[in-house]
């Protein structure tokens, strides 16, 4: 397998900076460099970047490109401007998702779309699949690299970067303009974090001089570099889905709580079956839960009721380095989804008490 | 990293120190806490148990993973370090001090443990 596995541009720089590096979606990627809690208190309070260079991009070009996207993206891209970004998933014909992405609009005629790392690929043919009327698709992801500089600090930090004015963008818009002396660099005002800040689409070559200039900048703010494994806690923090765990391709999204990106305003790839679905009512849904008693939940960990019933299972959890106690994502009967119902979680054949949460766990700072 | 010569070691990663009295103490190495990375809980559920040498005795919970803890020899186990209720993470700061897990009382044989040397191989340093 090992010798299947990509490196990142950057790959040399992080193992210098002392990170360990672990196979993640096809890629060794950064874990963690110090610690995971202290990466994540770095990026909730100051300011961190995370080399998420493994993601995918793709650009759909000309006057049917948007015609696609609302083919096969469950949310309406017809409501974007200029500048502006929208959260979707890709719905496939058996109820599930083959991934979920960013879509943003360069220009009428121009698109661009962020997919998982692991995805790619099958992304790429199954939006091939359904352009019929010969769209021009751009895989871009062996080009681009993406640093997200999260965090409340990120946005005085990077101004010393560009002319852009950062403080101003709204969340999910991003502009393109000269970033540390290069031009056209997209600058997001996204993220996985809940913290706040930017991601950055930087051009392969100049992947480790943009990385300095980022590193200079945050000198005084105390920026440190983040690996996977404070942001898997920060997302989940969020109650942000990670496809693979939380949404995959059997599972449903409205179940999995995506409803608000599924627009039946317009046809989409299995729109049909998802509006049935919708209108029968939800059997099942994904819900946040915290650990009452002590412990901490983990992937695959059985749900019960207090008798030791299997519900669901845990599909993401972590220990909350923000609240210090258990949390987890786990799909649970739609009679157990309101906040506040009890639950249990079995942990090393114990069952441990859980109770049902509004999400987001940690209030975001975005 | 550190490795106390006057430590034996398990392939799981776990030390053990011969106290005068016919009991010994057990924890995790500096490699283990190392890999695990932020300790945040100590379960120990064996306490007043009889281990058989290689069962799990507890696990150890890291922010991003959980690891079962394995018996170094048959033993009774006598304590657990309550400390680390209230603070895990002296295991990452002092795995061979104040990071210890629990005190055994030995019951079986120790020819299955590790020398310094053997367990500093095993991990490749």
């Amino acid at each position: 397998m090992t010798d299947q596995l990509k490196t990142v541009p950057l790959n040399d720089l992080h193992q210098k900076l002392g990170a360990k590096m672990v196979p993640f979606a096809g890629f060794m990627m950064p874990v963690r460099y110090s610690s995971d809690l202290e990466e994540h208190h770095c990026v909730r309070n100051g300011v961190g970047v995370f080399d998420v260079s493994h993601m995918g991009e793709f650009i759909l070009k000309g006057p049917k490109a948007l015609d696609l996207i609302q083919r096969v993206s469950a949310n309406d891209a017809s409501v974007l401007f200029d500048g502006k970004i929208q959260y979707s998933y890709l719905p496939n014909e058996q109820g599930g998702a083959v991934d979920d992405l960013l879509v943003y609009r360069i220009d009428e005629e121009e698109y661009f779309l962020v997919v998982n790392a692991s995805n790619i690929e099958k992304d790429w043919n199954w939006i091939q699949s359904h352009n019929t009327e010969g769209v021009p698709m751009i895989n871009a992801s062996d080009d681009l690299c993406l640093f997200a500089v999260q965090g409340p600090k990120a946005a005085e930090a990077l101004q010393k970067l560009t002319s852009i004015h950062l403080a101003e963008m709204e969340y999910y818009t991003f502009k393109k303009g000269t970033f540390a002396g290069l031009p056209d660099i997209i600058v997001s005002a996204t993220g996985y974090t809940g913290a706040g800040g930017f991601e950055l689409y930087i051009p392969r070559y100049a992947a480790i001089h943009v990385w300095h200039h980022i590193f200079e900048a945050g000198k005084e703010f105390g920026i440190k570099p983040i690996g996977l494994g404070a942001r898997d806690t920060l997302r989940l923090e969020m109650g942000y889905c990670l496809y693979g765990n939380d949404i995959d391709d059997t599972s449903s999204p409205l179940e999995a709580g995506l409803g608000w990106v599924t627009k039946f305003t317009k046809n989409f790839i299995n729109s049909e079956a998802l509006l049935q679905q919708k209108q029968a009512g939800l059997q099942r849904k994904l819900v946040g839960f915290e650990m009452i008693d002590r412990g901490i939940p983990r992937g695959h960990y059985e749900l019960c009721d207090a008798e030791g019933n299997a519900l669901g299972h845990v599909t993401s959890g972590t220990q909350s380095p923000t609240l210090s106690k258990g949390i987890g994502l786990g799909y649970v009967p739609t009679t157990y989804s309101k906040p506040g119902s009890e639950i249990f979680v079995k942990v090393r054949e114990k069952l441990l008490k859980a109770q049902v949460v509004k999400l987001p766990f940690v209030k975001p700072t975005v | 990293m550190t490795f106390p010569e006057e430590l034996k070691y398990t392939k799981d990663h776990e030390w053990i120190r011969f106290e005068d009295d016919d009991t010994a103490v057990v924890g995790v190495t500096d490699f283990a806490q190392q890999e695990l990375g932020d300790i945040v809980y100590v379960d120990i559920t064996t306490v007043g148990q009889t281990v058989e040498e290689g069962e799990i005795f507890g696990s150890v919970e890291a922010v991003k993973t959980v690891s079962d803890l394995f018996i170094p020899v048959s033993a009774e186990v006598l304590e657990f370090n309550d400390e680390l209720e209230a603070a895990p993470e002296l295991v990452n700061e002092d795995p061979y001090g104040k990071g210890w897990m629990v005190r055994i009382k030995i019951t079986g044989s120790t020819d299955s443990l590790l020398s310094v040397e053997e367990y500093k191989e095993l991990i490749g340093e």
